[in-house]
């Protein structure tokens, strides 16, 4: 379980990116994280392994605390934590299996890594997950020769090397079509359940966000202004989210039943009907 | 480009306004009078003489120097083996010591931006600034005339030059893939061997190449101060006027550095 | 495929893809470090000793001796400068010609043939090694070195320009041709407008290689702070070659900060 405490970034340039943010993503759950360009999104998962160091606040997995660890103990931490990125950041000049393997860089010493002399279990999990995602047949290509969509199955692969607890996903689909944006939406998402693992996945297609995630978290000028369940987001919540906008083509059709009515939930409303 | 509208009221188009016309025209003013101060210098301390005779000189010169001494060519071998092991080896020596050097002074990858990177880059700029040829003068008198002075001559002043091109490389690199093998949980050092060290590879291996090319030539005129190779016999025919031989050894200069610079071509055409 | 099996058969990439040409290379650059470290010839007993002269050499650079011998460093410097600017610019003017002419899109074979013979003897030869048969054609003198330099930049530059000139946006270069421009007309508007701003560059950068160039050429007669440097070291004066080395450095500096400057500035 992941648990943020007031969580305050502001770098040094004078912007404050993240404005006391408070989040609980317990075992299990997905949950995406909305909201316009420079809300502070990807300011938030950074701050969360560290990448970005915060301001102030608190971030704690498990029982660890992470804001308070030091180097090596930091390093044992971010084993913990698989991170997927918008530009996939594959080492370009390496293998596809080298940077697979590469996120098993923390469980082993360096003149094994350097030589490459990586334990056995950890090069067959790697052909295992290859081959789950469908590109064992590439094991020996260099990263910078795949398309678009497969060097995002490779950098997922690479995140789940790390046997993670959580995975924090930025904007994964940010740089594919749309159709590949859907599988590998899809393949986080399954891999993600099928493991039992927390994940917070930075998005802004809304409606991908809606037909994948089970929780959204709105975040505008680094304050959360709603949480809530998929079905809850509606045009004023869009709006106070990303500002006035003609919203009716961006939200999915949520499956009617509930009898809602015309009228929307208010944003404070469906932050109380979210918390856990 | 001003517009500027006259008194009278026609608006005529120019390049510069009339400000920056006179700031130009006192730019170029000062060069000239520069250029032409200095070569006054020079042609004070010139015996013109000598210059009006240079192309008597020149075709004496090149009567003297024709045929080459092509039997001489049996005693240079050793001396241009001896070349280039002075360039290659020097070159080796540079890189051995440019790659930490560079490494310490890039700002992404130094371990300290206050204290180690002013040396590292101090080691880099006094490296650069002083000729091979300055360093083995020097170096001939530290350690003897012959090779040693040679190779740790072209190392001396090749750990500047990799050192700066090796640096810029390295800061230049993609910071996410960085910030991908970081967040993997990998320690500083498997960071550097797997984030940084595969993206300037290509950069690493060029700017080597690129240096051993130039060192062979800068090789070929160490021997003049004593610190080996074949400018040793240059020298030596030189002073004794030996011209035929000093035709032999420009042709076997010319082909070395002919087949050094094609196969530095090769090798960075391969790389990259 | 099975995961098990797969794993036992992957190997780590090498470095080199083709085994032959791995063990080739590798064994070819053992080869050599066997033949030249075997036929290095280094009088061990005399670079021992060496160490004790460096101590004292570098003993000497504090203080360094700027006094004793001013006049002749004073005179040294001035060769040397006066030298620096006057070939880099003859070496630049003169190098534009021959940089047109060595530009196949602009120049006929036989013009194109004989330029690139004068860039490819200008850049194989050491600056030292042109300066010595200057020398002998010009007399002693900062004249021979002035040459020299503004020789070896003929060279350097006309390359890079030839090679900029050859693959600038042809487009731009044919709209300049369609309104029926002359040849001369051709480079002023289609041309130099594309090359200008690196060729100002390249000649900052040559004004510095041309100063610390110029500061060797002192040792085959040609004039320059080399010559104050040689015999400075020549007397065993280490101070005043100390001085000399700290003033040429600071020099260098100098040129680099001004010509990274320029390069900025006009880019
Ligand atoms: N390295 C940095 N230095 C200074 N300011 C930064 C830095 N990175 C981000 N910021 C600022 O922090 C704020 C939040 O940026 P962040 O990248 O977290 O936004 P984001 O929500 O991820 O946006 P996007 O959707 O465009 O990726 C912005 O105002 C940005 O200008
Ligand atoms: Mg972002």
């Amino acid at each position: 379980m992941l648990v943020i405490e007031g969580l305050t970034k502001r770098y040094p340039t004078g912007d404050l990116a993240l404005d006391g943010v408070s989040l609980t993503v317990p075992k299990g759950q997905v949950m995406a994280l909305i909201g316009p360009s420079g809300a502070g999104k990807s300011t938030l998962i950074r701050c969360v392994n560290r990448l970005v160091e915060p301001t102030a606040g608190a971030v704690r997995l498990g029982a660890t605390e992470i804001t308070r660890l030091g180097d090596r103990a930091l390093r044992r931490a971010r084993r913990r934590m698989g991170m997927i990125f918008q530009e996939y950041a594959l080492v370009e000049r390496l293998t596809v299996m080298e940077n697979v393997l590469s996120g098993r860089l923390g469980y082993v010493g360096f003149w094994r890594s350097w030589f490459r002399r990586f334990p056995l279990a950890d090069i067959e999990e790697a052909f295992r997950l290859l081959a789950r995602v469908g590109l064992d047949h590439m094991v020996d290509k260099r990263a910078d020769a795949l398309s678009g969509g497969q060097r995002q199955r490779v950098g997922i692969v690479r995140a789940l090397m790390q046997d993670p607890e959580l995975l924090l996903v930025d904007e994964p689909t940010a740089s594919l079509d749309p159709k590949t944006s859907r599988q590998i939406m899809r393949l986080i998402i399954e891999l993600a359940k099928e493991r039992n693992l927390a994940a917070i996945i930075n998005i802004h297609d809304v409606a991908l966000a809606q037909l994948f995630a089970e929780r959204i978290v709105g975040l505008h000028a680094g304050r959360i202004v709603f949480d809530g369940p998929a079905a809850a987001l509606t045009p004023e919540v869009l709006t106070t989210i990303y500002g006035e906008e003609d919203w009716s083509a961006t939200i999915r059709k949520v499956e009617d039943g509930d009898g809602d009515g015309d009228e929307p939930p208010s944003v404070e409303a469906a932050r109380i009907a979210a918390a856990d | 480009m001003p517009v500027v509208t006259h008194e009278q009221g026609t608006r005529v188009w120019m390049r510069r306004t009339r400000a920056g016309d006179l700031v130009a025209w006192l730019g170029w003013l000062i060069g000239v009078a520069l250029t032409v101060l200095c070569f006054q210098f020079i042609s004070d301390r010139t015996i013109w003489g000598f210059v009006w005779d240079a192309p008597a000189q020149a075709a004496d010169l090149l009567e003297r120097s024709v045929p080459p001494r092509w039997s001489y060519a049996h005693e240079l071998w050793r001396a241009m083996w001896d070349t280039l092991n002075i360039a290659t080896l020097g070159t080796v020596l540079a890189i051995a010591t440019a790659v930490p050097v560079a490494f310490l002074a890039a700002y992404n990858t130094t371990p300290s931006a206050l204290l180690v990177r002013p040396v590292a880059l101090f080691v880099i700029v006094a490296s650069r600034s002083v000729n091979s040829l300055i360093w083995a003068l020097i170096l001939v008198i530290i350690f003897g005339p012959g090779m040693l002075a040679g190779i740790l001559a072209i190392a001396l002043r090749s750990i500047g030059f990799i050192g700066k091109l090796l640096y810029e490389a390295i800061e230049e690199i993609d910071p996410t893939q960085v910030e991908a093998v970081t967040a993997t949980g990998a320690g500083r050092a498997q960071v550097l061997a797997w984030g940084i060290v595969p993206q300037v590879m290509p950069a690493f291996a060029g700017i080597s190449v690129f240096r051993w090319d130039i060192n062979i030539r800068e090789a070929t005129v160490l021997g003049l101060v004593g610190a080996g190779g074949i400018g040793m016999q240059l020298q030596a025919s030189i002073n004794t006027l030996a011209w035929p031989q000093v035709s032999m050894i420009l042709i076997l200069i010319l082909g070395t550095v002919v087949v050094s610079e094609w196969l530095s071509a090769r090798v960075r055409h391969a790389i990259i | 495929m099975d995961a098990r099996a797969a794993a036992l058969a992957w190997r780590p990439p090498p470095l080199i893809e083709a085994a032959w040409l791995r063990w080739a290379v590798y064994g070819g650059a053992l080869l050599y470090l066997v033949l030249a470290l075997g036929t290095l010839e280094v009088n061990w007993q005399r670079a021992a000793e060496g160490i004790e002269r460096g101590g004292r050499f570098l003993a000497a650079f504090f203080p360094p001796d700027f006094a004793s011998h001013w006049r002749e460093i004073e005179e040294g410097l001035l060769e040397s400068l006066t030298m620096t600017v006057t070939s880099t610019v003859f070496g630049v003017i003169l190098s534009v010609p021959v940089a047109l002419g060595a530009a196949r899109n602009l120049a006929p074979l036989p013009v194109y043939l004989f330029c690139r013979a004068v860039i490819a003897i200008s850049r194989t030869f050491q600056e030292v090694i042109i300066a010595i048969l200057f020398v002998a054609m010009f007399g002693f003198g900062p004249l021979a070195g002035m040459i020299t330099l503004a020789f070896a930049t003929i060279g350097f530059m006309a390359k890079l320009l030839a090679e900029d000139i050859e693959d600038i946006e042809r487009s731009q270069a044919e709209a300049v041709r369609a309104t029926g421009a002359s040849w001369f007309q051709l480079l002023a508007w289609g041309i130099q407008p594309q090359v200008l701003p690196r060729f100002i560059g390249l000649s900052a950068y040559r004004f510095d290689i041309n100063f610390r160039e110029s500061a060797v050429l002192g040792l085959v007669g040609a004039g320059g702070i080399g010559d104050t440097l040689n015999n400075a070291l020549d007397r065993y004066e280490f101070g005043t070659a100390a001085a000399v080395l700290l003033i040429i450095i600071a020099i260098v500096l100098a040129c680099e900060y001004a010509s990274g400057f320029i390069r900025r500035a006009v880019q």
